[in-house]
């Protein structure tokens, strides 16, 4: 019954037409037709967007939220549509409650700022073993400033958290709670429903790192009930330095603003200054104009492909390439949950992964080589790194039959 | 050997191999015969930071020239710093000061190397020519 509901998708969706959406996959790299596994890292860009790009710098270029000229409101309109777009993907109440930030690391730092404020000495703080750096340091930033504690949920060899660990972490001390939706270095998901309430019933605030899942799946914050969620365009077909942190009104409320400057504040004297409503409190100085517009483009794009169709397709490219690459003597993968998305971490036996990532950048693949800004996860399975395929819904079978030709070529090379 | 000798036949080596393949294929060959550093210099101080992959350096004055020995954890890096080795190793630290290391951009070394591997390059020349002038300060 699953198969014929994933044929039926997978029939849903054109590769070789979306490829012709993306101008870079016809491209060569060391004069080999390029393959580009690093989607994770972070995702292509179709032409739609790279048009929304131009059309802005060529038509309607102006800073917004402040000039009465029809540049100006244009703008602004395009903008602020855009913030709506980002609303109604992620099923946010109200569109004061998208922040457009530079991306994930912005996001988090805004909320970890704001709760320097909010906790006290000997609060604490629960963070996953699955994060990224940038889910721990601004958290550790925190704990500094603060004197919280921060707990670290553990995990297992397959790279999944143990979740009696959790239900043992989760006290009344505790304040808040993050982890990421889906984890970068492994690809594991996470029991995001269960981290939410469990966190809830102790009062506690949850933010979810979503820079991984928002290209696989479609995240409804109202129904996940989660506090804060946090990701970025450009994983999403859609340019860097943009992104968003969704809150709900009362936490944003309760936050101080992150950067003062132009945009955020409603009355200023030298004696005093009174700070703007949501979201512009956290949106201090010109935003990233072109970008939170194109960001809109891309969420459309993605949705015209339609995300059940890009889950079912990929998690067929995720079967494929698990198989084909353990057809390989030597090569062992990490993160081997059945919950996971289109990521492969590996390693070939003694053989270090930067070298391998050398040689088949030579044959025109790009994967990512090394801790994946993930240490922590690398110390747990006491390698210096893996070598990560990460697959998008414009890749193809053919394109996991180049790698697997790659990483074997690499192999003779390398023994 | 002068230091500018050893390059020019580096560069000649090089010269002889068609594609990049080859290339790689001799810079493996090349990491094998790297004079390994002895276990007991692999700390922590002696690993130079810039490269991706682990690299371990050490440095010795013997008769007023300068011997290096390294390892690394990663077969094509071992080529790479057999090669910057066999440059500098044995020379008088004020040589090694002075050489310079155009013959990484001769040798393609540099145009077919990743940037982050390139930049690991970099910080390999310089730490070697950090050991030269430390000794060429006790010389003075």
């Amino acid at each position: 019954m699953v198969l014929v509901f994933l044929q039926k998708q997978i029939a849903m969706l054109d590769v070789q037409k979306i490829r012709q959406d993306f101008p870079i996959l016809s491209r060569q790299v060391n004069g080999k037709p390029l393959v580009y596994f690093d989607n994770a890292a972070t995702s292509q860009t179709p032409q739609v967007v790279i048009d929304a790009i131009v059309d802005y710098y060529s038509n309607y270029n102006a800073n917004i939220h402040r000039g009465v000229h029809t540049l100006s409101q244009e703008a602004t309109d395009a903008y602020e549509i855009a913030r709506k777009k980002v609303q109604k993907h992620f099923n946010a109440k109200h569109a004061h409650e998208i922040i457009l930030t530079s991306g994930t690391t912005h996001s988090i730092n805004i909320v970890a700022t704001g709760f320097s404020n909010l906790l006290s000495k000997g609060d604490e703080i629960i963070v996953s073993a699955l994060e990224h750096h940038s889910n721990i340091v601004p958290w550790q930033m925190l704990c500094e400033r603060t004197g919280a504690v921060l707990k670290v949920i553990p995990m297992n060899e397959e790279g999944e958290l143990v979740m009696d660990a959790y239900n043992q972490l989760i006290t009344d001390k505790t304040k808040l709670v993050f982890t990421n939706h889906i984890s970068n270095a492994l690809g594991t998901i996470n029991p995001i429903e269960e981290i939410i309430k469990k966190a809830h019933d102790v009062g506690a605030a949850v933010l979810i790192d979503g820079a991984q899942s928002c290209p696989h799946i479609k995240p409804d914050v109202l129904a996940l009930d989660v506090d804060f969620y946090v990701a970025s365009a450009h994983k999403l077909c859609g340019p860097t330095g943009v992104g968003l942190l969704y809150g709900k009104e009362e936490w944003l409320n309760k936050l101080p603003p992150y950067q003062g400057g132009g945009e955020m504040i409603d009355q200023v004297t030298f004696e005093k200054t009174t700070y703007a409503g949501l979201p512009h409190k956290f949106e201090a100085g010109t935003p990233n104009i072109c970008g939170g517009i194109a960001f809109g483009v891309a969420l459309d794009y993605m949705n015209s492909i339609g995300f059940e169709n890009i889950a079912a397709y990929e998690e067929e490219l995720l079967h494929y390439g698990t198989q084909k690459l353990l057809e390989i003597q030597g090569l062992k993968i990490y993160g081997t949950s059945k919950n996971k998305t289109s990521v492969i971490s590996f390693n070939l036996e003694n053989i270090h992964p930067y070298d391998v990532g050398s040689i088949v950048d030579k044959l025109g693949i790009a994967v990512r080589t090394g801790h994946h800004c993930a240490q922590p996860i690398m110390d747990f399975y006491k390698i210096p790194g893996t070598i990560r395929a990460s697959f998008s819904f414009y890749n193809t079978k053919e394109e996991i039959d180049a790698l697997v030709e790659a990483i074997k070529k690499a192999q003779i090379m390398l023994s | 050997m002068t230091i500018q000798e050893i390059q020019e036949e580096i560069v000649d080596e090089f010269g002889m191999f068609e594609d990049w393949m080859q290339r790689y294929e001799y810079m493996i060959e090349l990491g094998k015969s790297l004079p390994l550093i002895e276990e007991k210099y692999k700390t922590e101080n002696n690993i130079i930071k810039g490269c991706q992959s682990k690299v371990w350096v050490h440095a010795e004055m013997k008769d007023d020239k300068v011997e290096f020995t390294a390892d690394s954890d990663a077969i094509i890096t071992k080529g790479i710093i057999a090669i910057l080795i066999r440059v500098f190793s044995g020379q008088h630290p004020s040589a090694i000061i002075n050489a310079d290391t155009d013959f990484i951009d001769e040798i393609g070394l540099k145009e077919h190397l990743s940037p982050t591997r390139a930049n690991g390059l970099v910080s390999m020349i310089k730490q070697l020519k950090m050991y030269a002038i430390a000794y060429q300060t006790q010389l003075n």
